[in-house]
């Protein structure tokens, strides 16, 4: 089966059309933002490339960087909260019976059938003045307290939308991880809890990492679910980023602030690599 | 047994779903001793070694390590450590750190860890290695480090799930000797899983046979071999040939029978014997003669030299005689010149002495 390398025909023919669809569909969309982020505008809908960096000096603020600081805290304690729950969860579904296990997974993914703003708003029924958990709530006396609309709403909503995201890594690293690595530790006279800190966490470390940046990196674009949850003193920068796009038809500004994201994600991507780099041994 | 460091009685494991992986053992080791358990795959030794360790709870039975009923001892209270078939050293610390893990966890002062780490590593010759990961080290370094790491905790019973099954045949032979000799030198009761009975034979002091979750016999390694107590431990230890025979009449120190090839023969027997039993003569104790051998005491019979695979200091020999009998026979090549002395096609005599001969009755 190794005729693919021998025949440069057969490799160019499976080659082309999907090199051909990401140039079409990814780089040229990408290079053009990247071109407008250079530019100014000129009119409603024209802009003219002049190789200007005001639109990347505009981006630094005080207002843009703010927002930035509060986009990353929100998506950085929104992570922090998936994969401490997340975790119990995927390590529950690991020492589950093994014919419960494809139904727990099922039900881990089962949101991702549903559409987004539908999910959104479900959680708006649950958590609004007016919904279903300030009446349960009231049964015993609480509330009504008003819980949308403010930055904990926000990550309380992060956290429900990519919670599969840091499920399914750990699940998986959890899964491949050798018991009797656990067994050695209890063997040797480890407590549950410090096989759990000295043997199980560092050696799930990969899936931890993996979970983190499936989770943070979205977050930290996200801009539905501040949008429907944080009203207005919870704007994220996705929220500016759509705002120049749309409202503002500022295109130029839009461009610059949708790169110096991308270069957030590249500088967290690249800590990443650093830190497997270091800890060989565990391959994350 | 008085001196027992570990005591199981009627212990039994069934698995959820129905295994039963062991069923109602029951037996001593002592203090000091080197014990195998010895059988063949999915016998139940794994098993059996786990709930030693505490890693596995009896379905019913009761476990004693040290006079004490371990019923309700998680497996980090016990005094035994284990050497995983896999090894199990952790893969992100280095060698010194896997040898010092058990003892910091259990709350070993500083500089007590050092030492005792740096004895043991001194113990297993892998000083020179201590700061390695274990991703750079051979599979038989590995496994001296996961037996420091266990050694280092000073139990009372050390517990090795078949230690040796993934080296190398020759650094399996060296490594043999090197348990033995550290097993003379800490002074710790081993318990060791096999299912090679070579390895059974060469270290341990007593064998405990397993089959079917169920101990068959335990002995000594040369009772084992000399004096197996059924079909399936003389056929399961060293090469046996094992002959169908009918009893004719037995008394209280002889029977006769009718054995298939050999015709009616008379052998010295303690019990009773009726029925359908095997007669069993190990291979080297068997003759291979050109003629007709003297003396009426003798076990006798005539074939055709069927095979004859060399090995260097002996020759295996197979003969077909009379009623499709085979009898294989191990002759020491113990003369430069002319290997076995026989060949194949030649016409022989087998002949053995009785008192070599076993009566099987189960
Ligand atoms: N966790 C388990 N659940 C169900 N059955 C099991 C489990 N562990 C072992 N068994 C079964 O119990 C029996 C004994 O297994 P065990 O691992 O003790 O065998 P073993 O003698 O160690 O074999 P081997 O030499 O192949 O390692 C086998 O039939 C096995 O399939
Ligand atoms: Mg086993």
């Amino acid at each position: 089966m190794d005729s693919w390398k021998v025949n440069p025909r057969v490799f160019w023919t499976l080659f082309t059309p999907g090199t051909f669809w990401l140039l079409l569909f990814f780089l040229i969309p990408l290079g053009w933002l990247f071109h407008d982020s250079f530019s100014d505008k000129i009119s409603i809908t024209e802009t003219q490339f002049t190789g200007t960096l005001a639109n990347y000096i505009r981006a630094f603020d005080a207002v843009y960087l703010t927002i930035i600081w509060k986009s990353v805290w929100i998506s950085a304690v929104a992570t922090a909260l998936c994969l401490l729950t997340a975790y119990p969860i995927a390590f529950g579904i690991c020492f589950a019976p093994a014919k419960w296990k494809p139904l727990l997974l099922l039900l881990v993914i089962l949101p991702f059938w549903i559409n987004l703003l539908i999910r959104t708003y479900a959680l708006i029924a649950v958590f609004r003045t007016q919904g279903y958990l300030n009446l349960v709530l009231g049964w015993v006396g609480l509330g009504p307290y008003d819980m949308l609309y403010n930055d904990g709403a926000v990550i309380i909503g992060l956290v429900y939308v990519y919670m599969p995201f840091m499920v399914l890594p750990l699940y998986a690293t959890i899964e491949r991880l050798d018991r009797s690595f656990l067994e050695a530790s209890l063997d040797l006279g480890g407590s549950q809890v410090q096989t759990f800190f000295k043997v199980t966490l560092p050696l799930t470390m990969p899936g931890i990492v993996t979970g983190i940046i499936l989770v943070f990196i979205p977050c930290l674009g996200s801009f539905l679910t501040p949008a429907m949850l944080g009203g207005a003193n919870a704007i994220m920068i996705g929220n500016v980023i759509e705002d120049q796009f749309k409202a503002a038809n500022d295109w130029p500004f839009g461009s610059a602030l949708s790169f110096l994201l991308m270069y957030v994600t590249f500088g967290a991507l690249a800590l990443r690599a650093f830190l497997a780099s270091r800890s060989k041994g565990v391959d994350v | 047994m008085a001196d027992a460091i570990v005591s199981l009685r009627n212990v039994t494991k069934t698995f959820p779903g129905g295994v039963k992986a062991v069923d109602n053992v029951s037996f001593d080791i002592a203090q000091n001793e080197f014990f195998a358990l010895l059988g063949p795959s999915g016998c139940g030794k794994t098993t059996l070694l786990r709930m030693i360790s505490g890693l596995e709870t009896p379905t019913s039975g009761q476990i004693i390590i040290g006079g004490e009923d371990m019923a309700l001892t998680p497996p980090n209270k016990r005094p035994t450590n284990m050497v995983f078939q896999s090894y199990a050293v952790f893969p992100h610390m280095t060698v010194a750190e896997n040898v010092a893990y058990g003892l910091k966890v259990t709350g070993v002062p500083a500089d007590e860890t050092k030492r005792r780490v740096a004895e043991a590593l001194e113990m297993v010759k892998l000083t020179h290695l201590a700061q390695r990961k274990p991703d750079q080290m051979s599979g038989g370094q590995r496994q001296r480090v996961a037996l420091a790491r266990a050694l280092v905790k000073r139990p009372k019973v050390l517990l090795l799930d078949e230690p040796l099954s993934a080296l190398d045949a020759k650094l399996r032979d060296e490594m043999r000797l090197e348990l033995t000799r550290l097993q003379e030198n800490v002074g710790i009761t081993f318990i060791i899983v096999t299912h090679d009975q070579d390895e059974a034979l060469s270290m341990a002091s007593r064998i405990a046979v397993m089959d079917k979750g169920a101990v068959q016999q335990i002995a000594t390694p040369s009772e084992l071999y000399e004096q197996p107590t059924s079909r399936f431990i003389a056929d399961f230890i060293g090469k046996v040939n094992l002959i169908n025979a009918k009893v004719v009449s037995s008394s209280a120190s002889k029977v006769v029978c009718d054995a298939k090839g050999l015709g009616r023969i008379e052998l010295p027997h303690v019990g009773q014997a009726q029925g359908d039993i095997a007669i069993a003569v190990r291979p080297e104790k068997l003759k291979i003669s050109e003629a007709q051998p003297k003396g009426a005491s003798a076990i006798a019979t005539e074939g055709k030299v069927r095979d004859v695979a060399y090995f260097g200091d002996t020759s295996h020999v197979v003969v077909r005689c009379k009623d499709d009998l085979e009898l294989a026979v191990n002759v020491q090549n113990d003369k430069r010149a002319g290997g076995a002395g026989v060949e194949r096609g030649q016409q022989v005599w087998i002949h053995w002495a009785p008192e070599d001969t076993l009566v099987l009755t189960e």
